[in-house]
C-alpha cells in the first residue's frame, strides 16, 4: 500500500484510519492495530507534516506499508531536511514534563517493535510485529 | 471525531473526547476549554472514555492547558482512561501531572 498524504495537519486522522483499515485481518492483534499503530502512525505523520514540510500544501508525505509474515513495516518519508533523533531530550526529565512539546519521538519508540530512520533523517520505519 | 461540554449544576465543566486528540483536532478542543475559561469557568473535566487514542500533541495540549487553568486558581481533572491510554501516561510520566479517575461520576465528586 502506498499513499501520498497532504501537508495538512487536519488530514492525518483521516490518513491513519485508511492505513489501519486496509490491514488484512489478523495482521495484528485488533488492540494493536486500535492503540500502537493508529498513535504512532499519527506521530510520525504529524512529525513529518509539521518540521519535515512545514505544512506546505504543495508538498506531500509519502506513506509505504509492506507486510510480512507476522510484521508491519509503515515508511513515512517527507521531503524535508531530516533531523538527528539522537539529539532529542528526555521528555520524561522534571524539567520538561510540563513542556507542550517533544514527547513525539518518545512516544512512538515505545509503541512500535522497532524504529529505524534513513540516513538523511527525514524518514522513519515503523515496525510492528504481531503477538 | 467530536467534542462536547456540558457544565453541572455545581459549575465543573465536562468535556467529552469522542474517537481521538491528535495533532489535528487538539486546537479545536483547547479553544473550547480556554473559551469556557475566559467565561469564567475554573473546574474541568476531561472524559476520554469515548476516546481511541491520543498523540503527543494531544498529550501537550492537556498539559498547555492544565497550566492555564492553574493559572486562573482552576483545576483541570481527567477520567475514563482505557488501559493503554492510563500506560501512555505512565511511561511520558503525565500521570504524576494530572489527578486521574476512573470515571467522570468520581472527578466531579472529587471537586
Amino acid at each position: 500500500m502506498k499513499l501520498d498524504v497532504p501537508s495538512d495537519l487536519g488530514i492525518v486522522g483521516a490518513a491513519v484510519e485508511l492505513v489501519a483499515s486496509h490491514l488484512p485481518p489478523g495482521t495484528l492483534s485488533p488492540r494493536r492495530i486500535s492503540f500502537n499503530l493508529r498513535t504512532a502512525l499519527a506521530e510520525a505523520l504529524g512529525n513529518a507534516i509539521r518540521y519535515g514540510t512545514g505544512e506546505d500544501p504543495d508538498r506531500v508525505v509519502r506513506v509505504r506499508v509492506e507486510l510480512g509474515e507476522d510484521v508491519v513495516r509503515i515508511y513515512v518519508v517527507d521531503d524535508g531536511n531530516g533531523y538527528d533523533p539522537r539529539r532529542l531530550p528526555d521528555p520524561t526529565q522534571p524539567d520538561n514534563l510540563e513542556r507542550e512539546f517533544g514527547r513525539g519521538l518518545f512516544v512512538i519508540r515505545h509503541l512500535v517493535d522497532d524504529v529505524a530512520f534513513n540516513e538523511k533523517g527525514n524518514g522513519i520505519c515503523l515496525t510492528l510485529r504481531a503477538g | 471525531m467530536r467534542f462536547t461540554l456540558k457544565k453541572d449544576k455545581s459549575g465543573v465543566v465536562v468535556v467529552g473526547v469522542e474517537g481521538q486528540l491528535i495533532v489535528g483536532n487538539r486546537q479545536e478542543l483547547k479553544q473550547k476549554v480556554l473559551d469556557a475559561l475566559e467565561e469564567g469557568s475554573r473546574k474541568f473535566i476531561i472524559d476520554f472514555s469515548k476516546t481511541g487514542y491520543i498523540d503527543s500533541s494531544g498529550l501537550g495540549v492537556l498539559v498547555s492547558l492544565s497550566k492555564k487553568i492553574r493559572e486562573q486558581g482552576g483545576e483541570l481533572r481527567l477520567a475514563g482512561l482505557n488501559a493503554d491510554l492510563q500506560t501512555l501516561f505512565e511511561l511520558t510520566k503525565l500521570d504524576t501531572l494530572f489527578a486521574i479517575t476512573r470515571t467522570a461520576e468520581e472527578a466531579l465528586a472529587a471537586f
